[in-house]
């Protein structure tokens, strides 16, 4: 049984969140000195850099502040930058959670700001702590799964275990979301085939196809040198190995950052923008990835790791399954589970996949995870844009 | 990855039946000999765990496959046991950035 925060559009959280947010670099420092000393008290630094306003980014950062982890949210703007601060503080107020803006410059500069923030964030948090996690069930969960530092054992090892974790939670009606399109390229016919129609089937192609496209204008394909040194030779190998964590379910629908699984089920997350190539890659690390998972409503991430990466996130737990022993005999510290045993012949993929499953459980029932308790609480949020989702991209009815 | 046959002893495995490439399950040491599926092969430089190795001759222009599925294209000939990587195979897709030594 897991225990969650019951918010008002009846999602529950796994996590109380305060987050404090910035609504443009310019007031990134303002914002950081506001949450540092409460850091081990659940409160969260989000924010986005951009002065020029964004339509994905208003979208994500509404999702964010209104996600089920966060009870409530502090936007600390500078005051003449583009994003529409009106507009959000209006979203999460209309969430029923507690919500502040500051404007810096009305404020009355740094250190006015950081003290009246400070003095909300200390009144705030006696609020939420005085809020009860109620008994919450895996189907009222929805799960985000990252590769990350992917070596060549990811796709030996943890990628196919948490997709059999994946399986597990879908079994159980769980909502669970794979992604990055980018690196699913050479497995777009496979991946067609699990669609729970062919017009599904077809738009899940279109969505490899675009992101194919998307990188080879931008020159490189979503592939690190590291993964190379890794023994992973081309995307494609990469992408075999990534494509193992969405498990052998059936594929019920493809989402957008920031647009929840309607029902349970298992959902690609098309991460690659549409239209033409602007503002770049389409996420520049593995935290952008994260955030948009968390946009979409998850509650959990399981991240695979075979080089060995040690971040976290703002806002929701991440698992950190290890796929190499050799890098989890060195980083045992950063890591939740050690894959890298099925490898070594002492332990089963089924074996290791059940072991997720029971974890997601338990860090639902509020036990930290690794990257947690070492305080990691990384997030970032570049320039995107989107369309709305086509027609065949969501199960009718 | 099939794993009722799981044996730690194994050095190197196929993934699946119709696979050229093999991967190694530890690190193997130049000049080691290795069996995979009863054949003897002869390992020519060290290769890391999970890195692969020439399951059979693989000809200049075939298509490496893992696990059943195509990953790339071999740019030169490779004989068996050979270090499979990403100075004798290419992307069909992408090409591999790796940093400058």
């Amino acid at each position: 049984m897991l225990a969650g925060y019951l918010r008002a559009d009846g999602r529950k959280g796994i996590r109380n969140v305060l987050v404090v947010a910035y609504l443009v670099e310019c007031a990134h420092h303002v914002a950081r000195e506001i949450a540092t000393p409460f850091r081990e008290r659940g409160v969260h630094l989000i924010g986005f850099p951009g002065c020029y306003p964004n339509d994905y980014a208003l979208a994500m950062m509404e999702r964010l502040c209104t996600h089920p982890n966060v009870g409530g949210a502090l936007l600390v703007s500078l005051g003449c930058e583009g994003f529409d601060k009106r507009r959000l503080a209006r979203t999460v107020e209309a969430s029923g959670r507690p919500v502040r803006a500051i404007g810096i410059q009305d404020a009355g500069g740094t250190k006015a700001t950081i003290a009246a923030g400070r003095d909300w964030v200390e009144r705030t948090l006696a609020a939420l702590a005085a809020q009860q996690p109620t008994p919450m069930d895996i189907d009222e969960l929805t799960v985000g799964t990252i590769c990350g530092g992917s070596d060549a054992t990811s796709g030996l090892t943890a990628n196919p275990a948490m997709g059999i974790a994946f399986d597990l939670l879908v079994a159980a009606g769980a909502k669970t979301i794979f992604e990055e399109t980018g690196e699913l390229i050479g497995m777009e016919h496979l991946m067609a085939a699990r669609a729970a129609n062919p017009e599904l089937g077809e738009a899940l192609k279109r969505t490899v196809g675009k992101a194919a496209q998307y990188y080879a204008t931008l020159g490189y394909a979503s592939f690190a040198p590291g993964n190379a040194d890794g023994g992973l030779t081309t995307i494609e190998e990469k992408s075999l190995g990534a494509y193992a964590k969405s498990g052998q379910s059936r594929i019920d629908g493809i989402v957008k950052p920031g647009i929840a699984p309607p029902r349970n089920g298992l959902y690609l997350l098309d991460v690659v923008p549409d239209g033409e190539v602007r503002f770049g890659f389409p996420n520049i690390n593995d935290n952008a990835e994260i955030a948009e998972l968390i946009a979409c409503g998850s509650q959990v991430i399981l991240f695979s790791t075979g080089r060995g990466s040690v971040v976290g996130s703002a806002i929701a737990p991440v698992i950190k399954v290890c796929a190499n022993p050799e890098t989890f005999s060195r980083m045992s510290d950063d890591m939740d589970i050690d894959a890298g045993r099925i490898l070594e012949g002492r332990a089963t993929l089924p074996e290791v996949g059940r072991e997720i499953y029971e974890l997601v459980q338990r860090v639902g029932n509020g036990d930290p995870t690794k990257s947690e308790a070492l305080g990691h609480q990384e997030f970032i949020l570049t320039y995107k844009s989107f369309e709305p989702l086509g027609p065949a991209c969501l199960p009718i009815g | 990855m099939e794993n009722s046959d799981r044996r730690p002893d194994r050095a190197v495995m196929r993934l699946s039946p119709p696979d050229n490439v093999a991967v190694a399950l530890r690190p193997l040491k130049a000049g080691e000999t290795v069996t995979l599926d009863g054949v003897a092969l002869t390992i020519s430089r060290n290769i890391a765990v999970g890195h692969k190795l020439a399951a059979r001759a693989i000809a200049k222009g075939e298509i490496i496959v893992k696990y059943s599925c195509p990953i790339g294209t071999a740019t030169m000939r490779i004989a068996p046991g050979e270090y499979v990587h990403t100075h004798n195979v290419e992307s069909n897709y992408l090409p591999t950035y790796t940093l400058p030594e």
